[in-house]
């Protein structure tokens, strides 16, 4: 920063003008480079409004480094004719000189010297006359004053063939007083501090200015995972609704609960070891409600109910069989049952957010787990209308109509629910989707590797906005 | 769901009438159905193997409908011809009949030995068929699609179709030692035994994958004419003999199994979709089928059942307000011949429509008919007042407030291998209470986890470039083998554990940070630092920690866990390098 001193001394400057002065012009009276008072002008501006300054662009003439040694010690022809004495100089001699060449050239057309090449001893130069005006440098030094005005058009173009003259594009400011312009400069703080406030000195201090352009600190704080978020919006929409969580903390389920109390045949193709992880260990489950099994077993095997039945050799060996469970809807089976079991029948609207696996070939959208969102609705006489009511003020919430694709819903059959023991006439409603799926969507997230698992960028993390899902 | 590809100038031809892509678009959804794509034989061989191979294959363009999985009737364009044209009201429903040829029908005889390897045989002959190449494609695809889904790659069901003109009946089903078995296959020249043919097929793209069926079996089921000629040997191949051609006349159609059921069904649905191009159409000759027992029962069933239903049921469930006529209409249009008989509905579930096991599934054809589109949504008056699981909402509450300590979460696997639980923290896998995954496809599956520490790790390795501290958490479940009965009313020898685990990972092991964190969750849940009622840590030895840097974390006196700066080995391990110190506690003691 320039210093107070010369900063007052520009203020002064500008108090004694009312429609204010160029920053080129104080530099002259200043006798200062024109950039130190550029310097000076930028350290008032930061003070805040004591001056105001407006850049303005100016053509003027400045002397070459050889225009001013002219403007200095005369032109090299003055220089010549000066350094001839009365009784002449061999050219010789003369042209030893500094300017001897130039200025000879120059002298002899001005007609100031004479040259007798018959002189004895060789050539030599007379003075013509007694004295000289030296119309070069008086040129010069009126540009040297920033008097070119004065000058014609034709001289400065010739001196700027000579390489005396330049004329160069000037960047200056023009000066003028501001809303709390004052002579005096006094010294600005960086910071409040807990002393200005006490003694109150602050009302006497002035601050230096922020720079709003720039960012501020980066916080070193923690964050939630953006797929997390997600869930917890799903989640804030299902107890908006109306609808109570399922406990889905068991990721081992029986086929029994996993398959066959949904009335999934024991052939059916999910049942597959390509499609579903069984454990080795433990390997079997032991232990099944009697009395339902054994309707699960009849149901699957000879039908009733109304229902035809699949006809084949339903076994318990295959229900037995763990698994990983490969849907959040072995839980929805296990509520119902337990629903069933109750003295009286009592509506209910479950939902579960909660990982589910499956046995399948790895790709940009599928992980071997993955989250299933899933919701349930038992009543009486429930329509397909009111699923699709459902559906609709469910999909409305994420605020996106077209998110209805992600997922699938339905109508659980009378041979799941039935054999439970659920009243006659009590319809279950169901739907399901994946929590990755539209979390990609919502981000722009291709593959689901960047979004879920160990190899996650921590920046995504770290970066990920807050979730909204209707907005 | 199966797609089925038909050519649209056939598939048009056979409507009667042209459609644009989007009309016909609109007629699929309307019907239940799908169309998924729009292409060529060229371009799907461009697609798939690039522009070069697909010069010369045919530009004929193909429509690929996605048909729902049970309807068997709808994978082939004579099936789809029919479903749309009854939906259309611009043909009713064919009535399939069985009958009896002049002379005595044909006899497929069942003998004992099938019992240990393929028991169920079932079969039907279509007479005076006029094939054509369009008509013998789809007939051969037709089985594929059958051999693909209902069949279970031919696992429950397989197929052979026989030029009855190149044989003679009786037939006999039997099963033999592959030893004994000795014929020309299909598109073969020479004859094989049964031995010889499995291991020519083990490298036949097409058909290794059906050898498992039966090649441990000590018998291959195989089927004879009268003259000794095998017709097939179910469910691998048939014999070259009698083989159908364009020109064959009379087709001898067997279906073998281990699925009666689906046997019956598969036979129906071939029967019942060509028997269209007999000289009698919708007319099939029956075979007769001698159990070993002596029982004979007449094949193809083609078993028409009623089904009793109510407008007011269909109106109840769809949620409309139909009158019993329309219902009936509606149905009769789904190919469900359906009357009016007083109050109710009498609906005729056609042989083709095995699909059709209930009443919700008629009411899912009246749903259809009546259109997804036209049905008006409604608000269920079912009245609940909503709870959060406890565990569930602890967690919520847990993570928002270690997320404000300054600790960011992840989001890791489940699932992980042995070595991430076991040996990479020191530990042995044969003391660790894992659940193991008995068809792990990749190492990576092997076991569920039973803590979120490798997770944690596993995040900083593939983080190596983030600024240091990294500071992460996670709170999630893990799985422990468990022989006690937990809360879960069924009993499978495991149980999740809700954890918390915590790391902060420095140029300095920062257990002071980790432990200040330990504090900061111990206030959160009301537990003062002390012994009895408090919470207090208490130096531990674990292979996972630096030696005398490892501390258990007791609440009321009960472990709940442990804290402390992680082993070097186990840094290493990971392929980590800077000091890390860890928290890993069970959070279902703050229930």
């Amino acid at each position: 920063m320039a210093d107070n001193g010369l900063l007052e001394s520009v203020l002064q400057h500008v108090e004694k003008v009312d429609d204010g002065v160029d920053s080129q012009a104080v530099a002259i009276s200043l006798g200062l480079d024109h950039q130190t008072v550029v310097g000076a002008v930028k350290s008032l501006q930061a003070l805040g409004d004591v001056i105001l300054a407006e850049q303005r662009t100016s053509k003027h003439w400045e002397l070459t480094g050889e225009g001013a040694d002219i403007a200095e010690r005369g032109s090299h022809e003055a220089r010549v004719f000066g350094a001839i004495p009365k009784d002449g100089l061999l050219q010789t001699e003369l042209m030893k000189l500094p300017s001897g060449r130039v200025g000879f050239s120059k002298a002899m057309s001005s007609k100031w010297i004479r040259m007798d090449k018959g002189h004895e001893g060789g050539p030599r130069v007379f003075r013509m006359v007694e004295t000289i005006e030296d119309v070069v440098r008086q040129k010069l030094l009126l540009v040297r004053q920033g008097k070119s005005a004065e000058l014609e058009e034709k001289d400065k173009n010739e001196l700027k063939k000579r390489k005396l003259l330049t004329e160069v594009t000037v960047k200056s400011y023009w000066i003028t007083k501001g809303g709390s312009f004052s002579t005096s400069i006094t010294k600005q703080e960086t910071e409040l501090t807990a002393e200005m406030i006490s003694s109150g000195s602050w009302r006497d201090k002035k601050f230096k200015l922020y720079n709003f352009d720039a960012l501020g600190m980066a916080l070193d704080c923690g964050h939630l995972h953006p797929l997390m978020k997600v869930r917890t919006q799903f989640r804030q929409i299902f107890l908006e609704m109306g609808f109570t969580e399922m406990p889905t903390n068991n990721f081992i389920e029986s086929s029994f609960w996993n398959f066959d109390s949904l009335f999934q045949p024991q052939q059916h193709p999910a049942r597959d070891q390509h499609d579903t992880f069984f454990l080795s260990d433990p390997a079997l489950a032991h232990e099944f409600p009697q009395d339902y099994l054994e309707k699960v077993k009849k149901v699957h095997t000879e039908g009733g109910y109304g229902s035809q039945g699949y006809k084949y050799d339903w076994k318990l060996e295959e229900a037995r069989k763990n698994v990983l469970r490969t849907h959040t809807t072995a839980v929805s089976a296990r509520m119902l049952y337990r629903l069933a079991q109750q003295e009286e029948f009592t509506p209910v609207k479950y939902f579960s957010i909660d990982r589910v696996f499956r046995n399948e070939t790895l790709d940009a959208t599928h992980l071997a787990e993955f989250h299933q969102i899933e919701g349930v609705v038992a009543d009486y006489g429930l329509t397909l209308g009111d699923l699709m009511g459902v559906l609709h003020q469910f999909f409305t919430k994420l605020g996106l109509k077209k998110w209805v694709e992600v997922g699938n819903s339905g109508i659980f059959r009378p041979e799941m629910l039935l054999p439970m023991g659920l009243p006659e006439g009590v319809t279950v409603i169901a739907w399901g989707l994946s929590l990755e799926r539209p979390t990609m969507i919502k981000y722009g997230i291709n593959n689901i590797r960047e979004l879920v698992g160990h190899k996650v960028n921590l920046q995504m993390v770290y970066d990920s906005p807050l979730c909204r899902l209707d907005s | 769901m199966p797609t089925v590809s038909v050519r649209k100038d056939l598939l048009f031809q056979a409507l009667g009438r042209e459609y644009t892509d989007d009309e016909f678009d609109e007629l699929c959804f309307e019907f239940g159905l799908e169309l998924d794509e729009i292409t060529s034989e060229k371009e799907i061989i461009s697609r798939e193997q690039g522009e070069v191979k697909s010069e010369g294959a045919s530009d004929i363009i193909l429509y690929k409908i996605d048909v729902p999985a049970n309807r068997y009737d709808l994978l082939c364009l004579e099936g789809l011809v029919r479903g749309l044209q009854v939906f259309k009201e611009r043909a009713l429903t064919p009535r399939y009949r069985r009958v009896c040829p002049s002379g005595n029908p044909h006899r497929l005889i069942i003998t004992e030995e099938t019992v240990a390897v393929r028991p169920h045989a079932v079969a039907a002959v279509l007479r005076n068929i006029a094939f054509t190449q369009e008509r013998y494609d789809s007939f051969i695809e037709l089985q594929e699609k059958l051999h693909q889904n209902v069949c279970r790659k031919r696992a429950l069901v397989a197929i052979g179709t026989h030029d009855l003109d190149t044989i003679s009946g009786v037939f006999t089903y039997t099963a033999k030692p592959p030893g004994d078995i000795l014929f020309k296959p299909l598109n073969q020249t020479k004859e094989y035994t049964a031995i010889k043919l499995m291991s020519l097929y083990k490298s036949d793209s097409h058909l290794r994958h059906y050898l498992h069926i039966i090649e441990d079996k000590p018998v291959f089921p195989v089927i004879y004419d009268s003259n000794g000629i095998v017709l097939s040997m179910p469910p691998i191949i048939n014999g070259d003999h009698s083989k159908i051609t364009l020109n064959t006349k009379n087709v001898f159609i067997e279906c073998t199994g281990t699925d009666l059921t689906k046997a019956k069904t598969v036979l129906d649905i071939i029967v019942t979709m060509f028997s269209e191009y007999c000289k009698e159409p919708f007319t099939v000759e029956e075979v007769e089928v001698v159990y070993p027992d002596g029982k004979t029962l007449i094949y193809p069933e083609l078993a028409y059942r009623t089904e009793t239903i109510t407008a007011d049921f269909i109106n109840k469930a769809v949620g409309i307000n139909e009158s019993a006529e329309s219902v009936a209409q509606m149905l009769t249009r789904m190919c469900l011949r359906s009357e009016v008989m007083g109050d109710h509905i009498q609906v005729e579930i056609p042989p083709t429509r095995s699909d059709v096991i209930h009443a919700c599934d008629i009411m899912e054809d009246a749903a259809i008919a009546y259109g997804f589109n036209n049905i008006i949504h409604t608000t269920p008056h079912t009245y609940t007042v909503s709870n959060q699981l406890p565990l569930n909402k602890l967690t919520e509450l847990l993570r928002h407030d270690l997320a404000a300590s300054g600790f960011t979460e992840a989001l890791t696997f489940a699932l992980c291998s042995q070595e991430d639980i076991a040996d990479k923290l020191g530990k042995n896998i044969t003391d660790i209470e894992a659940v193991h995954i008995a068809n792990p496809k990749t190492a990576e599956f092997q076991v569920a986890r039973t803590t979120l520490l490798p997770g944690l790790l596993k995040t900083v390795g593939a983080n190596k470039k983030m600024p240091l501290p990294l500071k992460l958490f996670e709170i999630s479940d893990v799985v422990l083998k468990d022989e006690s009965k937990g809360m879960v009313c069924i009993y499978v020898g495991a149980r999740n554990n809700r954890r918390l685990c915590a790391i902060f990972y420095n140029k300095t092991p920062g257990f002071e940070v980790i432990h200040g964190l330990l504090d900061r969750i111990m206030q959160l849940l009301e537990v003062k630092p002390g012994q009895g009622e408090g919470y207090r840590i208490q130096s531990a030895s674990d292979a996972t920690y630096f030696p005398g840097r490892c501390a258990e974390i007791f609440v009321r006196d009960k472990s709940i866990g442990r804290l402390g700066v992680l082993h070097p080995d186990v840094i290493s391990r990971f392929e980590i390098t800077m000091p890390c110190s860890a928290l890993d506690i069970d959070i279902e003691h703050f229930l």
